[in-house]
């Protein structure tokens, strides 16, 4: 008898503390991106998994983002990003390849006095829209472009 | 491996350059995945940007940022990839 009630004890006890860590999963995960590498964001396939991962949303409106890239990138392997961005208060940024297996390509996290304005190479492994995203307040927003690769650069 | 750094200030903005030499392997490659994950830049001690990244930036990264700052102030990047190595520059602003 004494072993039965303490199995359901148990039991009981595991069963919270799976609840407990789901639920904490899931507050943390906006500010996750914050700390640590986010696995999850950079993991996710699909662009509105990527942006799920990233903003909290599958859907980024349209706003005040710049993004500079080539119409014909000849070589997918470097391809020159620079997203800039004159809204107030940007606390993040991130750019997204849509095609590629694994959409999220870069995530910034600024303090204050970093401007919104970065620049990289990122790979592209075909022909795909650009997605640039900024963080303004509590808002994401961003621009898209389409980019043409001549020669893919994901290895293959 | 390296890190080359430009920080210039104009105007209170410091423009900062930064090559860092990192094959950047994707998962097809041998060895792969091997790629930086996170680059750090620093003014005077105090992070200004964290950047994430995924395999999917080209290799031998390049950055382009801006801060504000002044001349004289000490710019530190810094990056670590997925296999715990790690870099770190220090450059004055000029």
């Amino acid at each position: 008898m004494i072993s039965t009630k303490r199995r359901v004890f148990l039991k009981g006890t595991l069963a919270a503390g799976t609840v407990g860590v789901a639920v904490g999963a899931g507050l943390l995960a906006p500010s996750k991106l914050l700390a640590a590498w986010p696995s999850e964001a950079f993991g996710a396939e699909g662009l509105e998994a990527a942006f799920e991962a990233v903003t909290g949303s599958s859907d980024i409106a349209d706003g005040d983002v710049t993004l500079s890239a080539p119409e014909i990138a000849e070589n997918g392997a470097v391809v020159p990003v620079s997203v800039e961005s004159s809204l107030d208060n940007v606390t993040e940024m991130a750019v997204f390849v849509e095609l590629n297996n694994l959409p999220l390509v870069a995530h910034y996290v600024l303090a204050d006095g970093a401007h919104a304005n970065i620049s990289g190479r990122i790979r592209m492994g075909e022909s795909s829209n650009v997605i640039a995203a900024v963080k303004s307040g509590d808002t994401w927003y961003k621009t898209v472009q389409e980019v043409k690769v001549t020669v893919g650069g994901c290895g293959g | 491996m390296s890190i080359r750094v430009r920080a210039q200030e104009s105007n209170g903005v410091i423009n900062i350059r930064a090559l860092m030499s990192h094959d950047m392997l994707v998962p097809d490659d041998d060895g792969g995945p091997h790629f930086i994950e996170t680059v750090e830049i620093a003014r005077n001690g105090d992070t200004a940007i964290t950047a994430n990244w995924n395999y999917t930036v080209s290799r031998n990264p390049f950055l382009q940022c801006e801060i504000d700052g002044a001349a004289g102030d000490t710019v530190t990047v810094s990056w670590t990839d997925n296999k715990g190595e790690s870099d770190s520059t220090d450059v004055e602003v000029r």
